[in-house]
């Protein structure tokens, strides 16, 4: 017994030495692991709300916001920024009428990817930075972004604690909180701009397609394994890191892109917490029925 | 005291006008059975009570004073339940979002909520709900649970909209049977919409009778006949009465079973 774990503090020794000589991987587990927190707490609520369409459409309108950002000489990480805040922030002022409706999203986010196609072709030495913003480079993050990275995760965090009571009566009982008072435009439209914040801070490790890896991957599963709140959104959250985690080390020796490792466990994590619900649910079936 | 009162209330959902001119009173304690045909403005009216919907003209009281949202004297348990069915959260954490859902910041439970919800669902014989998660809760099961969660914080009025929709006959007689208590022991006034008249009968002082954009409040027995219920339906009703029951037929056939089948169809989930 304690040979095996010998061997495996050994092989953790080895794996971090070794990784971790190298500065840009120091830079990539502190991002990917300030990003995971984030991604895996507000995915819980867009989950929960049901509304991982209107996320997925935030990050591409974020893509024309980072290739238009290049285009006038500005970080696309702040063109990110913006520009799926402003989206998340209109989305909720609309209201009921845009961000449950499927094709109206879709338009959008067809229409945004579009933009960012054009203001990408006006600025052609951009073009190498498309690939990163499109699907991610968290080995190219600095000391600077990890920065930048911390100071967003920490608004996001503090501003989405603050309306996280109205957020989740709003979003389990809808009716019954309308009349109880809560502002649901409010509630709905600053929680928006709380995801368009967190998507900008997914985008920069697994890239604008693949924030569902992180926003609805691991919230998804954690659903599916837990019962309470806290409980859950601390799944949520452990989840994430372990598929960055556990992604960045897999890259690191096969020298597959990290977004492709991270996108594999995401959906690995998820099948095994589906599959694991069902076969419960299928004993507690048979429990009922002795 | 009159709990709530209409006085020529005219309630209209975009340009469609549902109640037409309502005058009535309910006074503090009554159990009052909302009843008429689909789309007669059951919940309109309700919406109307809890601050939700303002009237296109006339006054509406309740406790006294214009109905405002967030009144805390008033329970309610709203008709389109959307309860997320796949959502694995305990009953008792369900409800402990709901206790002071309208403040901000981080949820935390304190121990006399969790307290307060424990007695008030043991009250109604569901304590063992607190503990199951919602994805395994049958129909009647989640029913149960809001009910209890309408009855928090003690409240002076409970709006009930539809709450029989998806419980099997006895739980229904149940629930009616616990609202009744709650109302005779508590002297709450309870608003309590239904689709059939009968199982209610024994149990309510009054019924709110509406129809055609009319409302109509009084004993069963002077409300629910031919005359008055051919006005609310806009067509020939009989009633006939046969040992305690009551049938309201329309051409020979039973409107409230016609009524509740067609309702079945999107609210039943059992």
């Amino acid at each position: 017994m304690s040979s095996i774990s010998n061997t495996f503090t050994t092989i953790i020794t080895a794996i971090s030495t070794d990784m971790f000589s190298y500065a840009f991987m120091q830079h990539a587990f502190i991002a990917a692991t300030i990003t995971a927190v984030v991604s895996g707490i507000v995915g819980y609520f867009l989950v929960m709300r049901a509304q991982t369409f209107a996320g997925h459409a935030l990050s591409h309108i974020g893509f024309a916001g980072a290739t238009g950002a290049g285009l006038i000489g500005v970080s696309p990480l702040w063109g990110l920024v913006v520009f799926s805040v402003a989206a998340g922030i209109l989305m909720g002022l609309l209201g009921e009428r845009i961000s449950n409706r499927d094709v109206a999203i879709g338009m959008t986010l067809a229409l945004a990817l579009g933009f960012g196609l054009l203001f990408l072709h006006y600025y052609t030495a951009f073009a190498t930075q498309a690939t990163a913003v499109l699907f991610g480079n968290v080995l190219a993050v600095d000391r600077a972004t990890i920065l930048v990275l911390l100071m967003l995760a920490v608004v996001t965090l503090v501003i989405l604690g603050a309306i996280m009571r109205p957020l989740i009566f709003s979003s389990l009982q809808p009716e019954l909180a309308e009349a109880k008072g809560v502002p649901m435009r409010l509630v709905a439209t600053v929680f928006l701009g709380v995801v368009g914040l967190a998507v900008s801070e997914c985008a920069q490790i697994v890239g604008v397609l693949l924030v569902f890896t992180l926003m609805v991957g691991p919230p998804a599963a954690a659903q599916r394994l837990t019962g309470g709140l806290w409980s859950g959104l601390l799944v949520s959250a452990a989840l994430a890191l372990v598929e960055v985690w556990l992604g960045l080390v897999v890259a690191f020796y096969t020298d597959w892109p990290v977004s492709f490792c991270i996108a594999i466990l995401s959906a690995f994590i998820y099948l095994v917490a589906v599959l694991r619900s069902i076969s419960n649910a299928s004993r507690s079936v048979r429990l009922a029925d002795a | 005291m009159n709990v709530i009162e209409f006085d020529s209330v005219t309630l209209a959902v975009g340009e469609r006008i549902v109640l037409a001119e309502a005058s009535f009173t309910i006074g503090q304690g009554e159990f009052i059975g909302v009843l008429g045909p689909n789309g007669a403005g059951k919940t309109t009216l309700m919406r109307a009570i809890l601050g939700l919907l303002r009237p296109r003209s006339g006054s509406i009281k309740v406790f006294g004073r214009q109905p405002e949202r967030g009144n805390s004297l008033i329970g309610y348990m709203p008709q389109v339940r959307t309860v997320i069915p796949e959502l694995h959260m305990r009953g008792m954490d369900f409800i402990a979002a709901s206790l002071h859902g309208e403040r901000w910041g981080v949820p935390h439970v304190r121990p006399g909520d969790r307290k307060l919800i424990d007695s008030t669902l043991s009250d109604i014989g569901a304590r063992h709900l607190a503990d199951r998660p919602l994805s395994e809760m049958s129909g009647g099961e989640r029913q149960r649970l809001l009910l209890a969660q309408a009855l928090l914080g003690r409240p002076q009025l409970l709006v009930l909209d539809e709450p029989l929709i998806s419980l099997d006959a006895r739980h229904q007689e149940v629930a009616i049977d616990v609202v009744r208590n709650v109302c005779r022991d508590l002297k709450i006034t309870v608003l309590f919409s239904a689709h059939e008249l009968n199982q209610l009968m024994g149990s309510i002082d009054r019924v709110l009778y509406l129809g055609n954009g009319r409302a109509v409040l009084g004993h069963p027995d002077e409300v629910v006949t031919g005359p008055i219920l051919s006005k609310l339906y806009g067509t020939d009703i009989q009633v006939i009465r046969a040992e305690g029951h009551v049938f309201v037929m329309s051409r020979g056939r039973d409107v409230e079973h016609i009524e509740h089948l067609h309702n079945d169809h999107h609210g039943h989930q059992h």
